[in-house]
């Protein structure tokens, strides 16, 4: 399955759609890549004169590439016709640096399991010079439904 | 190992997901772990992995699906402790 055909399977769109391009998937982890736009709606409010990317978008970025991505691959055989619904579950993620307007920023997932319909990875994201932005723990329920 | 001590065992197990107390202080085999305890479907995951880990079972997906009340889920653990 290729980073588009996983991209187009994602349920979601602008202006909540948090992927770009994915640069590695297999049956333990994924990684990829979104750029936050100059010009996305949040930076109206937070902060007042002051963008800033919310912690809860860093949050739904590492969750869209590290979970909602990988679980669209590892449903690869199932999913064909279907659409993916998704919950997120829990997550717990620690900030180390601010990610500001026109940032890209790379996220890097590992499974810690996927049983039962539920995925849980330990997610990392990192901006442009490398550095750690965030990393926690995600999980979410996930399940083929047909349109 | 007797129903009681199972029983107990799957208690310790249940309590860190449960958000209903008194459904917990309650505790019957009639109880539902989702209507009675109010455990969520990716917390009720948690507690079949935990069950898994305790008891040294593995779970099928139809064990799974059965596993909603307390009654059921010490059936289906019996089941797969005898099977052992």
């Amino acid at each position: 399955m290729t980073s588009e055909q996983i991209i187009e399977k994602l349920p979601y769109q602008s202006p909540f759609l948090f992927v770009d391009e994915l640069s590695k998937v297999h049956e333990d982890g994924i990684e990829g890549y979104y750029t936050l736009k100059k010009d996305e709606y949040f930076y109206k409010g937070h902060f007042k004169e002051h963008p800033v990317t919310p912690g809860v978008i860093l949050t739904e970025i590492m969750a869209q590439i590290g979970v909602v991505c990988l679980g669209i691959y590892l449903f690869k055989e199932t999913i064909s016709e279907d659409a993916m619904g998704v919950a997120m579950s829990s997550n717990t993620i620690d900030f180390y640096k601010p990610v500001f307007p026109g940032e890209k920023v790379f996220v890097v997932s590992k499974k810690d399991y996927f049983r039962f319909n539920k995925l849980k990875c330990t997610v990392q994201m990192f901006n442009a010079e490398r550095k750690l932005v965030a990393k926690g723990s995600i999980s979410g329920m996930m399940k083929p439904v047909s349109l | 190992m007797t129903k009681e001590e199972l029983l107990s065992k799957l208690k310790t197990i249940i309590e860190p997901y449960v958000q209903n107390e008194d459904g917990l202080a309650n505790l019957s085999e009639e109880t539902n772990f989702i209507e009675d305890l109010e455990i969520n479907s990716a917390n009720l995951v948690d507690v079949i992995l935990d069950v898994e880990d305790e008891f040294n079972i593995e779970i099928d997906n139809d064990g799974m699906d059965k596993m909603l009340t307390v009654k059921a889920s010490i059936e289906v653990i019996q089941d797969k402790l005898a099977a052992k």
